[in-house]
């Protein structure tokens, strides 16, 4: 298995550059040749997905004329992950010029920020930096991007129900397809992109796609903003090359106490000490929306998978059955099982519907409920029963 | 209750009368009122011309567009695993002590309100609350009993 060694990046925070300046010359060149530079730096959706952003882009360009949008995904929303806050406190133009240039080659007018409830304290120096921009820009390209916030819902990260909930209606997921790029928001097309993605993309408009490519592996080019936090002596946001191994990475952020990592919040999977060696953060391997949270041996796995099973309980939308029902048996089982009301067998049952949630669910969330729940069951389950 | 039907109105002027307006004036309501009562659901749905059920239906969606009378201040303690890791029980017992509330009650005086709420973002420095928009993190009991003590008097 090969792997990178964890090495920081200092690609997305370094200094607030001249926006306008790149944005200028990005735009000498023509939207096939932007598309192909995005194509070629390989960069994947930031958000967890981890669709080619390139791909997105160009599906989206190719639709017939009309009314189409760009969208940044600030309904950060997943347990352990707090990078996009950051960067949209850090550096906002950034994320604003990513829009810019996505706009450029898709033909967009408009574009939006969907900014989760929670974040709404950043929204006054937002609108002030938004400000800002408009006017740099004015002479360059006929755009304007607008702020929407969100009211306290995780799934509204998921792009359709995001749309649903931008077009003022609950926040329920649709089926798919049609996909975003021919029918999102307001039924037009649509580019959303995580707030991370659109500031990558900028970067590689700005430094071409080689220096981006030249970093991580070849299923996960780039770097990536991580949220660190658990029992780890220095929390907080890291850039770091794509590819390590969870080896590496434990030795550099754990406490030396590490039992486990949950890679990609309460959605992701937990992996237990023994297989970090062998596990990849990346596509080819764990993949992360960024969030890395670390648990050491004084940390009870069952309190792990009940807080996160109570989390999708009420976050779930209850839209269908799989999803609602299956969070709320989920956290009944363990509970009985724990209590002694069920013997360990049940843990199997549980499992399966776990996997039928997998299978049935329509959005990503009771799809992925099954990842941790499986993996913790998995891994620690005498953690479960004694 | 015409200074909610004004309020109504001021806002669809303001943000429009469509669909796709209805999150915008609903989140304006409780920012002035602090949460959407029967009236204000009702009023919405007349000048939108949208049914009662669909404005319903939409709002009790959202954690944040309350549908029970909350106090002038909302705080929400972050539930989620790191918090609750970092000792969010302990936050909340000794809000619990200073307000004279239970999670889920408002005050007496209707200046406070103590609730839970879903990871918010800020796992690296919990435990840590909202109060209204604001952020408050790495919270110890004699810090949060310091930021209470403020808001009472000062705010």
């Amino acid at each position: 298995m090969t792997y990178k060694k964890l090495k920081r990046i200092d690609l997305i925070f370094h200094e607030d550059c001249d926006c306008s300046q790149v944005l200028e010359k990005t735009f000498r060149k023509s939207n096939d040749e932007i598309i192909n530079d995005i194509l070629e730096s390989g960069l994947k959706g930031r958000g967890g997905a981890g669709f080619p952003t390139g791909l997105k882009w160009k599906f989206t360009a190719e639709q017939p004329s009309g009314d189409r949008f760009v969208i940044c995904n600030a309904d950060e929303g997943e347990p352990g992950t707090f990078k996009d806050r950051e960067i949209l406190f850090k550096v906002p133009s950034k994320v604003f010029s990513g829009m810019a240039v996505c706009a450029k080659v898709i033909g967009a007018k408009k574009g939006y920020i969907y900014l989760r409830g929670e974040y709404r304290f950043l929204l006054p120096q937002l609108t002030k930096a938004l400000d800002v921009f408009h006017k740099e820009i004015k002479d360059l390209l006929d755009f304007e991007i607008i702020i929407q916030m969100g009211s306290g819902a995780y799934i509204c990260g998921e792009e359709s129900a995001l749309f649903e909930s931008m077009e003022g209606k609950r926040g329920e997921p649709r089926n798919k397809p049609p996909y975003p790029t021919v029918a999102g928001f307001m039924n037009k097309p649509t580019v959303i992109n995580n707030v991370e993605t659109l500031v990558y993309a900028f970067m590689i408009c700005k430094h071409g796609p080689t220096r981006f490519k030249e970093l991580g592996t070849s299923d996960s080019r780039g770097s990536k903003v991580f949220s660190v936090s658990g029992d780890t002596p220095i929390a907080g946001i890291y850039e770091l090359e794509l590819g390590m191994s969870l080896d590496h990475f434990v030795e550099e952020f754990g406490d030396g106490d590490t039992k486990a990592v949950q890679v990609g919040g309460a959605a992701g999977f937990c992996v237990p000490r023994k297989k970090f060696k062998d596990t990849i953060i990346g596509f080819e391997g764990v993949p992360t929306g960024g969030s890395m949270k670390v648990f050491n041996s004084s940390r009870s796995m069952y309190n792990v998978l009940h807080n996160y099973l109570e989390f999708f309980e009420e976050e779930s939308c209850g839209q269908c059955t799989p999803c609602r029902v299956g969070c709320q048996q989920l956290i009944k089982g363990i509970e009985a099982v724990k209590k002694g009301e069920q013997k360990a067998a049940y843990l199997d049952q549980l499992m399966k519907l776990s996997e039928t949630m997998k299978l049935a669910s329509k959005c990503g969330l009771g799809q992925s409920v099954a990842n941790s729940f499986s993996s913790i069951v998995d891994n620690f389950r005498e953690e479960m029963i004694y | 209750m015409p200074e909610v039907q004004e309020l109504v109105k001021s806002l669809a002027d303001k943000y429009g009368r469509k669909r796709e307006n209805l999150l915008h004036i609903l989140q304006g309501i409780v920012e002035q009122e602090r949460y959407l009562s029967d009236v204000a659901l009702t009023e919405v749905a007349r000048e939108l011309d949208l049914s009662a059920a669909q404005v319903y239906g939409t709002a009790t969606f959202y954690t944040f567009l309350d549908t029970e009378p909350r106090g002038k201040y909302v705080i929400r303690v972050c539930r989620t695993i790191s918090c609750d890791m970092k000792g969010k029980n302990r936050i909340i017992q000794a809000i619990e002590d200073a307000l004279k509330v239970r999670l889920g009650e408002t005050t007496q005086n209707n200046k406070f309100t103590l609730l839970e709420t879903n990871c918010m973002g800020w796992c690296h420095e919990g435990p840590a609350m909202l109060i209204n928009d604001q952020a408050y993190t790495n919270l110890t009991e004699e810090k949060v009993i310091e930021i209470i003590n403020d808001y009472a008097k000062n705010k």
